[in-house]
């Protein structure tokens, strides 16, 4: 937390730049004259001062003698010791200066004008009628107008509609990229490195993440989040149960609603007031109830987290019992809501 | 000093000379506020500068490397060349870094200036006829640099930048109907998608994105160029003609300092400010993701967007229509940008004049309830934008996420509507405090008595009563 005297200096300006921004805005008192322009000349200049000193003279040679300054540091670091926060300063002052260096001769400098200029009315009544006129007449000798018209519409838009059915046709095979992943009956759940894991190494308050033996990490179908419970707190159906060994779940990783990895595991550590284990997705906070299956229970996502079904082999090496019991990935327009594939 | 030959050179050859002399008498209307857009035009120019040295060093592969670079912690981490390319220029190509940062700060005061440009513009009334063209070229801009920020910031396929590509994937897939179709053809395939995704994406951030803002840059000049800039109302300032600088050569002088003025914070901010260190974020994988995640300013009220929304969606059976990304990604920028498309329209319903053309712009106060509607619909897009932030709420502040994102739900629906009750009444407070500078003041001055009382010291008091009977129209009743 900021110290109050901060807090009172960001109060004040804060409130001095917003009454500022509403002051700026001149309300000049005098009447708007118009002072009337000659036709093809140029606008006629109402105001000139010639504000040159000897001073904003030597201003301007001393921001350019420093622009000069600075791009010679820039080249000099460059080559000596390029180190981006030294390049960065040389450079930037460099422009600055530049900046300093026009923005004085372009203010106190060279002639100070002002120059009225007419505005441009737009839009002639005549020509109007003239372009529409020939529109018009390009559809001479025509009687049924509005037919052929109207034919010519539903021809573009029939061709229309039609270019877009080759997407269209992408239909089925989308659903079934969408639909795969790596994961069948048999193949062990692996880490990163390709180790298998055991029921050991998934232990209660933590989370372990796991990937299908010999298949790719790269895709949203892969990666599991495996989490413990006590047996008797899991809240799922009995035949659901049975693929949770030792009360091991084995979760997608990839949250159901935008597609983030799941990274989060909000265990609590006093279990009387504090909320049930779930798992949270970082990038927009949907919270999934672990004890019953994934359900969503807080955030925007739409469906539970899909688990997969898990056994132990003779080696307690963690081995999948089938495919997940639902879509894994961000929902998609069309997906099936819960329980088994499209 | 010569400047007859130069000049004959050039004639003779061109046959320039009428042009120029129209180009450098070319009037320019004094405001501070009328600096904005030009400040994007000139983030723009070192966004190509900075952007063509990248493009040199990139890479848009995802091709499977190991990286061999000179940062340590990341020595012999498999990672995809488009990361391994990023992280390489930034810290083994002299400079590098320094111009990746300024090309990074660039796009974020690129964006936040057209942002105020435009906020400018609707407060002052400049989009209105005969402006309303160019106010769409404007609108459309905004929206493109949009989409080109979020290209640049996926380009490295560091964590942050391929955790925005996979919600930018899902938002794509939740689209009714055409979704899944749409986001397998983008990506060329399923999520994190082919390799050509990002000859794609490269492709569009670096020629197809650059060339279409650059045409409607020129296209916004030509029409500025066509109907001159608005103007404040003054002395001389009338609806007929405008008063101000000539291009050359105070103005020229004076705009090519804004110029350099630009690049030189950006390259401050490049070289002294550090900005999305990829190297310490790591490549990107999909079952890895971190906590306080935030993308680039410009998306936070998208990111907002998504977690504020409740998990509504449009089922039909057992099946998904509508996925809830939609709402927050898709639906809710969509309604955002077509109230600004059809602001003019708007605007003339119920704020303005109708068929009538402004040259004079009006002060905020001059329109109290447009303003309002306008700080009305900017708060509606900013309390998504802080409600995207909340985390960090939480974990400094530790009040609970849920009370927070509740909060921040109920807001969003209640919070215009008292946005602009407020606002309006300010606006119209403050329009009261003095003269219109065409209607004249028409307020009272009172004093309170020793007794109590109150006296009308008359109508003026010495403020100007003046009004301009050649605009009447331009008042606004109320």
């Amino acid at each position: 937390m900021s110290d109050p005297k901060r807090g009172g200096f960001r109060d004040w300006l804060l409130a001095s730049v917003v009454v500022r921004l509403l002051r700026r805005v001149p309300a000049p008192k005098e009447e708007g004259r118009h002072v009337p322009l000659r036709p093809g000349e140029p606008p006629p200049t109402v105001e000139r001062e010639l504000p040159a000193t000897a001073g904003s003279e030597r201003l301007t040679l001393a921001a350019l003698g420093l622009t000069v300054l600075g791009a010679a540091g820039f080249m000099v670091f460059y080559v000596a010791f390029p180190d981006t926060q030294l390049l960065g300063l040389c450079l930037g002052l460099a422009f600055v200066f530049a900046a300093v260096a026009c923005i004085v001769a372009g203010k106190k400098l060279v002639p100070q004008e002002k120059v009225l200029e007419e505005y441009h009315e737009f839009g002639d009544p005549e020509r109007q009628l003239e372009v529409a006129e020939m529109v018009r007449r390009g559809g001479d000798g025509i009687s049924r107008r509005k037919m052929l018209l109207g034919a010519a519409g539903a021809a573009g838009g029939t061709v229309g509609v039609a270019a877009t059915f080759p997407l269209a046709s992408l239909g089925p095979r989308v659903d079934d990229i969408l639909h795969e992943t790596p994961w069948k009956s048999g193949r062990r759940v692996v880490d990163a490195e390709g180790k298998p894991l055991t029921a050991d190494d998934v232990k209660e308050e933590e989370f372990r993440t796991g990937f299908p033996e010999g298949a790719s990490q790269h895709e949203l179908g892969s990666p599991i989040i495996l989490v413990r419970l006590p047996l008797d707190e899991i809240e799922v159906p009995p035949d659901r149960k049975a693929k949770m060994p030792e009360g091991i779940i084995g979760f997608s990783k990839i949250c159901t609603h935008a597609g983030c990895a799941i990274s989060m595991y909000r265990y609590p550590t006093f279990s009387d007031t504090q909320p049930a284990p779930a798992l949270v997705c970082p990038c927009h906070y949907s919270t999934f109830d672990v004890r019953r299956g994934g359900e969503v229970i807080f955030g925007p996502a739409g469906r539970s987290l899909p688990i997969l079904p898990l056994r132990l082999n003779d080696a307690r090496e963690l081995v999948a019992d089938g495919d997940f019991f639902g879509n894994v990935g961000p929902s998609w327009s069309g997906v099936r809501q819960e329980g088994g594939k499209t | 000093m010569n400047v007859e030959d130069p000049v004959r050179f050039v004639d003779e050859r061109l046959g320039a000379t009428s042009g120029l002399r129209k180009l450098m008498r070319y009037v320019f209307p004094d405001h501070w506020s009328f600096m904005l857009g030009e400040i994007a035009l000139y983030a723009f120019i070192v966004l190509i500068g900075t952007g063509i040295f990248l493009a040199f060093y990139y890479s848009p592969s995802d091709a499977e490397t190991v990286y061999r670079g000179s940062y340590a912690p990341l020595q012999g981490l498999g990672m995809t060349e488009a990361y391994r390319s990023t992280v390489h220029l930034s810290l083994d190509v002299p400079g590098g870094l320094l111009l990746r940062q300024t090309h990074h700060w660039a796009a974020n005061i690129f964006i936040a200036s057209i942002l105020f440009h435009m906020v400018r513009i609707l407060f002052t009334g400049a989009f209105r006829k005969p402006r309303e063209l160019n106010y769409l070229v404007g609108v459309t801009m905004l929206m493109l640099a949009v989409l080109e920020g979020f290209a640049g910031y996926s380009l490295p396929d560091d964590l942050l930048s391929g955790m925005g590509l996979v919600i930018a994937y899902a938002v794509a897939l939740s689209i009714p109907f055409v979704g899944p179709s749409l986001a397998v053809l983008i990506w060329d395939g399923e999520y994190p998608g082919g390799s050509d995704f990002w000859d794609r994406l490269f492709t569009l951030h670096i020629l197809i994105l650059p060339l279409v803002i650059a045409t409607l840059i020129g296209l916004h000049l030509a029409m500025i160029m066509r109907q001159h800039h608005t103007q404040f109302p003054g002395k001389r300032r009338t609806e007929k003609q405008l008063e101000g600088t000539p291009m050359w050569p105070a103005y020229a002088l004076r705009s090519t300092g804004l110029l350099f003025l630009v690049v030189g914070v950006l390259f401050l901010l490049g070289g002294l400010i550090q900005i999305n260190p990829i190297w310490e974020w790591g490549p990107f994988e999909v079952y890895r993701s971190t906590n306080g995640a935030q993308p680039d300013w410009y998306l936070g009220w998208l990111i907002g967007g998504l977690r504020e929304m409740p998990p509504l969606e449009i089922h039909f059976g057992s099946y998904t229509v509508v996925p809830n990304p939609f709402w927050g990604g898709a639906a809710f920028p969509l309604v955002a940008f077509g109230i600004l498309y059809v602001f003019p329209l708007i605007d003339r319903r119920f704020f303005s004049r109708k068929g009538k053309s402004h040259n004079l712009l009006d002060r905020p106060r001059d329109n109290p309830r447009r303003s309002a509607f306008i700080v009305a619909f900017l708060s509606w897009v900013a309390i998504p934008f802080v409600a995207g932030a909340v985390d960090r709420v939480f974990f400094r502040l530790t009040i609970p996420y849920t009370a927070e994102v509740w909060f921040f739900r109920i807001l969003s629906l209640v919070g215009p509507f008292i946005v602009y009750a407020i606002a309006r009444r300010i606006f119209e407070d403050l329009r009261r405090r003095d003269p219109h500078p065409l209607r004249g003041w028409n307020g009272r001055i009172v004093r309170r008595t020793p007794t109590g009382g109150f006296e009308t010291l008359g109508a003026t008091d010495g403020r100007a009563t003046t009004t301009v009977a050649e605009h009447p129209e331009e008042t606004v009743a109320e």
